[in-house]
């Protein structure tokens, strides 16, 4: 049964992921980094993904664009307003990224070509997917380089990636992104490689320009207050899957699955407790090709039993246009103990 | 010679029973250019520093990119030696020991990195990669040292029957694991964190967290946490050092630094922490502007003052000192303390 995550609004959404299946190739064989994803975008909403190194967030936001190094969709489909993106030759993918779908990652400094200015970059961004002049490409690029707030931006057209600070960097590839008035923005960590105080901007900077720009975006994070600070809905992933998805504000606030709640529970806050230990998850995220069997959890799932060793649990729906790929959300399921609220 | 009742009772001044003394550090980089390698200017990476860290104590040192916070947990390994100013360590000035006479006094002081894999020489077993500090330093050898290491990998959660694969075959926290074991293979009395937890993922990022409050309690650790999460570093110390361009701007006990920042810089920080997920609290949003400055042309006056909103004309050329803040606390602002009604 594929797993799709239901918009809350009736329109179609922008974009809608079934049952996703994503395989790398290694010495080994095959491995799955992605098993059974669905989500769905829908215009102008914000849709966080959250979850930890090796839990298959990027490889599935790269997914979404064809830009799997090394990897394949061994299954599913990528619908981009009704388009398998999954079947489209390469000339047809390149109208889509970057005129309706554009990304930005954590290190810009990666997706920059050290070896041209910064104007030169953004010039070729705009001339690439617009007819435009050089000259007028020119001007744009200086108001949308003030538009991402770059101090000076006539002067710093000249400039190149590493005269940037990593800050600036960041608004450079937010201004190339937004060159052609994407539909929908994927942010792979953007400011996880940034100082607090930068990150606070830049967030702002997103949210500012999404409203401007009527985008929606898909912001891939492994950082909860990240996503509440940004997000509408948000999708937890672990070892591969999604295990709950919802609004976020009611996903943060009572967590349906025990890794989400747990997740919550493991980093410090303002308020914690300095004399307790910290609510640390036991363990590490199983290696792809050693999966537990029955919930990929339930290794480390402080409310685990054992049918959770035995059954693999479904993306079970619940109220409030929410899901949790948890047992104790099976209809008929009797929950042995009494686990108290979320957490 | 003092008499007992003054050894007792002292007066005034605080009693010398800090583990680590740092004052008025200051270290400066060359910059360099052209093949001649002519100096043209200096970086001020540590522009008077001043704090003290009790034994058992855990001292939290924060700061964004650039404001040397990394270069101050150099000096006081003395990894590098300061430009000018005093690190007094269990007693004795070392900032300028010649390297030999270092030796002794390094077993007692150690430090665990953000990325430990990438320190290990990968040709290593785990075994040779936490007894090589005790065979540098002439304590065992041998068979005695691997079963210290032994000990110490199940100290810190691993099992001696680790001791002989290799540390890149462990996950990013076990790996940590490793890195805390050698670490603290030389029985040290002060630990420097610089951005140990920053790249583990939260979950395992907690579990280390716990390990080292555990070690804290059981070995009586002195701890330098530098990090620069605000969230964690309040967690994890007892007081705090916020940096900002090569100088401490507010220092005070964790948790009424960050519930009441005086300096605009911590009280941008404090602001800027992501919001707190579970209570649906969002940041206050548009109080910092701009970026950090380039520590190579540090803006006159006070450091901070081009992106302060209470930035007023003295701001721009007269360095704050140190005030009180309140009971253990000081801030380095024209406008907190006495200047504050003026």
């Amino acid at each position: 049964m594929p797993a799709t995550v239901p918009t809350p609004r009736s329109v179609a959404p922008l974009l809608e992921v079934e049952d996703l299946h994503v395989e790398f190739d290694t010495p080994d064989g095959p491995v799955e980094a992605v098993t059974g994803v669905g989500l769905t975008v829908g215009a102008q909403e914000t849709v966080a993904v959250v979850g930890e190194s090796g839990s298959g967030k990027t490889v599935t936001a790269l997914a979404v664009l064809q830009l799997l190094d090394g990897g394949r969709i061994s299954r599913g489909r990528v619908l981009w307003d009704g388009t398998d993106l999954t079947g489209l030759d390469r000339r047809a993918l390149r109208r889509i990224r970057g005129n309706e779908i554009a990304m930005i990652f954590q290190d810009p400094m990666t997706s920059l070509d050290p070896l041209y200015s910064v104007g030169h970059q953004i010039v070729e961004a705009l001339r690439l997917h617009s007819r435009m002049s050089k000259r007028a490409a020119r001007e744009r690029a200086v108001e949308l380089l003030a538009r991402v707030g770059m101090p000076d931006p006539r002067r710093r057209l000249d400039s190149y990636p590493h005269q940037l600070s990593g800050g600036q960097r960041q608004r450079v590839m937010i201004a190339i992104a937004l060159a052609c008035s994407p539909r929908l923005l994927i942010a792979d960590e953007p400011t996880t490689a940034l100082d607090v105080t930068v990150e606070a901007q830049i967030l702002e900077l997103l949210r500012e320009l999404q409203a401007e720009y009527r985008t929606a975006m898909l912001l891939v994070t492994h950082d909860m207050g990240v996503v509440a600070e940004t997000a509408d809905r948000v999708i937890v992933f672990y070892a591969g899957q999604v295990v709950e998805h919802g609004p976020a504000a009611d996903v943060l606030r009572d967590p349906q699955h025990p890794y989400t709640a747990a997740l919550l529970e493991a980093v410090p806050g303002r308020e914690t407790d300095r004399a307790e230990p910290l609510a640390a998850i036991p363990g590490a995220v199983p290696p792809p090709r050693a999966m537990p069997p029955g919930c990929r959890f339930h290794t480390r799932c402080a409310m685990a039993w054992d049918e959770c060793a035995r059954d693999e649990p479904q993306l079970y729906p619940l109220s409030g246009a929410r899901a949790a790929r948890c047992l104790r959300h099976r209809s008929g399921t009797a929950v042995p103990v009494a686990t108290g609220k979320g957490a | 010679m003092s008499s007992p009742a003054a050894r007792a009772l002292p007066t005034g001044a605080p009693p010398d029973e800090d583990l680590l003394e740092v004052t008025d550090l200051v270290k400066h980089f060359p910059i360099t250019r052209g093949i001649l390698r002519r100096t043209i200017g200096h970086v001020r990476a540590v522009d008077g520093v001043s704090f003290r860290i009790a034994p058992g104590e855990t001292v939290g040192l924060v700061g964004e990119s650039g404001s040397g916070k990394s270069t101050v947990a150099r000096l006081v390994l003395r990894l590098l030696e300061p430009t000018s100013g005093s690190i007094r360590f269990a007693g004795r000035e070392i900032a300028h020991l010649p390297a030999k006479e270092l030796v002794p006094l390094r077993r007692r002081m150690s430090i665990v990195f953000q990325d430990p894999v990438s320190s290990f020489d990968p040709r290593m077993t785990v075994c040779s990669v936490i007894t090589e500090p005790l065979e540098a330093q002439g304590i065992s050898t041998g068979r005695e040292a691997r079963r210290r290491a032994g000990e110490l990998l199940e100290l810190v959660g691993l099992s001696a029957g680790d001791l002989d694969r290799y540390p890149h075959q462990f996950s990013g926290g076990q790996a940590q694991r490793i890195a805390i074991a050698r670490a603290l293979s030389t029985d040290p009395r002060l630990l420097v964190c610089d951005e140990a937890v920053s790249a583990l993922d939260v979950s395992v990022q907690a579990q280390v967290l716990n390990l080292l409050r555990r070690l804290q309690a059981e070995l009586d650790l002195a701890y330098l946490f530098i990090a620069h999460d605000l969230n964690v570093v309040r967690y994890v110390s007892d007081r705090v050092c916020v940096m900002y361009l090569g100088r401490i701007v507010e220092q005070g006990p964790a948790d009424q630094l960050l519930a009441d920042p005086r300096h605009p810089y911590t009280q941008s920080l404090a602001a800027a922490i992501a919001a707190d997920p579970r209570s649906g609290v969002r940041r206050r949003r548009g109080v910092v502007r701009g970026e950090t400055p380039s520590p190579s042309d540090p803006p006159p006056g006070c450091h901070f003052h081009p992106r302060c909103p209470y930035a007023f004309d003295r701001c721009t050329s007269v360095v704050p000192v140190p005030v009180a803040a309140g009971p253990g606390r000081t801030a380095s602002c024209h406008l907190v303390g006495e200047a504050r009604g003026a």
